[in-house]
């Protein structure tokens, strides 16, 4: 658990440093993600970085493309490309695409980065591996203000139509979206509700902390018969304090002054945690247990 | 590559007829096309979206039904189930009406679909003002033009029941993304089981060269109609069934320019952005000749029977006769 709490840390300086470098990118939702993404990538899902067409890896689809700083870094810290890569996000030279593609980045299965498209994929890769009696399990992470499109709903009734119990989504539920307040710009409660009518499991989490993620993973795990929904309860720009509950930090970078500011709070700074990244620096910390190589 | 012209003569089997042709359903072509790729190959899927029957999709789901998706009145849903099941090893084949596969799923197709290069196949029935009696909104007349734009993305406008179903079976065996365009209505026969058919290598149909009619779908066959009838004022046409759209076969077009001087486009699909306006982008820059183009002039369709539709829209064999004459005034005004 406190690996798994340093790993988060880590990510988040990766997330800071990152957009520090590329002065281009979103800051607000990838920091409201990190805790539950590390969890997923370090405890939860069964990966495969050195070996991308492993037969039975579970798959991640990240249905709100744009949070790639925060990919990337988990993707970085979990070993399928170098650290280093992250200081070339968005740019020409770089394979770090600003929204996540499949023929850029190893380990992307597929391409996305327009909004309420990704559950349909992870519905259609979970009855895929159910045809084919595979073990895996599919992942798909969400936003909450992605819940205004239309198709995440065709997905939700088809996930549970077909009893997709191989399937676990989550939502990153920071009440933030561009314009402002989800609920002021289109209201999108009672959410845990409308999932529940649509014939989901539907689990509520600390979205920041990390006995209550892993405890709800472990009872989507379990539950038999239909798909199951995560609502992580998170804070939009969580870790750096200016950014904390702000939405205008949605998809603005930090400058290198304020980026500087971040990582300190985060007992760093931005020099050496860019000198970390171009080193390839890795952390002494190992994934942890649950099937996670 | 051209081939023995089907109407003059065919390499087994009766030559199919002009005058009375044959008449069966492109959309019964995909249908059997699909069981037999199904019974090939295990990782064939097929998803459809509330229209089993009117996609011919049915005949497959009897046969392998563990293999067989329903998604209800959900295309965008649909395409992008299609990619997972791509991304884990499957050829999924879907299927809707052309309206709502390249107009409503267009962003899940662009974004999902073709640029991360899966290989979903998407079945558009109901192409073309053809549709009849459902009127504008199911008559898909804009594919062409949406669909080639998109990179990544092949199409295929076959010609007849025959080119359908063999073109099903084809693109099968690419792992990239298709469009396969049909229609709804019986439609004639103007190939046989033996006609070679290749992706990206149109067939010439005819053998002639005061003009080329360059041709897809439903309109091959009114431009054979066209050709019979020039001929017998001594006008030898050219006709060149162009069932892929992308890629396009540019040097059968450049050969059509280069050795006839003039072109006439026919298409069952509006007049912007369709196979014309893909040939002419190939004739400007390799070998500009007069070019006219038979299809609809950027209006929506209407109720009605299909014949005169055609007939009240411009694209019937009278229609592709008059710009032939247009184009052969412009070709020897030229000289």
């Amino acid at each position: 658990m406190e690996q798994l709490r340093e790993r988060a840390l880590h990510v988040r300086r990766d997330i800071v440093t990152l957009l520090a470098h590329s002065q281009s990118g979103h800051s607000g939702g990838p920091l409201s993600t990190a805790d539950f993404g590390t969890v997923l990538f370090f405890h939860e899902m069964n990966l495969s970085p050195e070996r991308l067409d492993a037969a039975d890896r579970d798959l991640w689809q990240f249905s709100i493309g744009h949070v790639t700083p925060v990919i990337y870094s988990l993707m970085a810290e979990r070993g399928y490309y170098p650290l280093a890569d992250l200081l070339h996000f968005r740019k020409f030279e770089g394979h770090l695409q600003g929204h996540p593609s499949k023929h850029d980045t190893p380990g992307i299965e597929v391409s996305s980065g327009s909004l309420g498209q990704g559950l349909s994929v992870a519905c259609g890769m979970a009855l895929g591996s159910r045809m084919d009696r595979s073990p895996r399990r599919v992942y798909c992470v969400m936003g909450d203000g992605e819940q205004q499109e239309g198709q995440i709903w065709e997905a939700a009734m088809f996930a549970a139509h077909y009893k997709l119990d191989n399937l676990c989504a989550v939502i990153d539920y920071n009440r933030k979206q561009i314009d402002g307040d989800v609920e002021d710009v289109m209201g999108i409660a009672p959410l845990a509700d409308k999932w529940r009518a649509f014939r989901w499991n539907v689990i509520e989490a600390d979205g920041h902390d990390v006995p209550s993620l892993l405890q709800a993973f472990a009872r989507a795990r379990e539950e038999k018969g239909r798909p199951s929904v995560v609502l992580a309860h998170t804070v939009m720009g969580k870790g750096v304090s200016y950014m904390e509950d702000d939405y205008r930090w949605h998809g603005v970078p930090p400058t290198k002054e304020q980026a500087d500011q971040a990582l300190r709070e985060m007992g760093t700074t931005l020099e050496a945690w860019t000198e970390r990244l171009r080193r390839n620096g890795v952390a002494a910390v190992a994934p942890s247990a649950n099937g996670a190589s | 590559m051209s081939q023995a012209p089907s109407t003059a003569s065919s390499t087994t089997g009766a030559a199919p007829s002009l005058a009375k042709p044959e008449m069966k359903k492109t959309r019964e072509g995909f249908g059997h096309g699909l069981v037999e790729l199904g019974e090939k190959d295990p990782n064939v899927v097929v998803l459809v979206g509330d229209l089993s029957g009117s996609t011919n999709v049915s005949f497959f789901a009897e046969k392998f039904p563990d293999r067989f998706v329903q998604v209800g009145i959900a295309e965008q849903n649909m395409v992008c189930v299609a990619a997972g099941l791509a991304a884990v090893g499957k050829i999924p084949f879907l299927a809707t009406y052309g309206a709502f596969a390249s107009c409503r799923a267009a962003d899940q197709i662009r974004v999902t679909v073709a640029y991360t290069d899966l290989p979903v196949k998407i079945g558009g029935a109901h192409g073309g003002i053809s549709v009849g009696p459902d009127g504008a909104t199911h008559q898909a007349m804009e594919e062409i033009a949406i669909i080639r734009s998109i990179p990544n993305m092949r199409m295929i406008v076959p010609c007849d029941y025959w080119e359908t179903k063999k073109a099903t079976i084809a693109i099968a065996g690419d792992p990239h993304p298709y469009y396969l365009r049909f229609g709804r209505e019986s439609v004639p026969v103007v190939t046989t089981p033996d006609t070679p058919f290749v992706i990206g290598k149109a067939n010439v149909m005819r053998e002639g060269s005061d003009l080329a009619i360059i041709a897809c779908g439903v309109m091959v066959y009114e431009a054979l109609v066209a050709a019979e009838e020039l001929a017998a004022r001594g006008v030898r046409a050219r006709v060149v069934n162009v069932h892929t759209l992308k890629p396009l076969d540019e040097e059968a077009i450049a050969k059509a320019a280069r050795e006839c001087g003039a072109i006439v486009t026919a298409e069952e699909h509006q007049i912007h952005g369709g196979l014309g306006g893909a040939v002419a982008e190939v004739v400007v820059r390799r070998h500009p000749v007069p070019m006219e183009f038979v299809a609809v002039h950027d209006r929506f369709g209407r109720s009605g029977k299909p014949e005169e539709l055609m007939a009240a829209f411009g694209i019937k064999a009278p229609d592709v006769v008059r710009a032939a004459d247009r184009v052969l005034a412009r070709k020897a005004g030229r000289s």
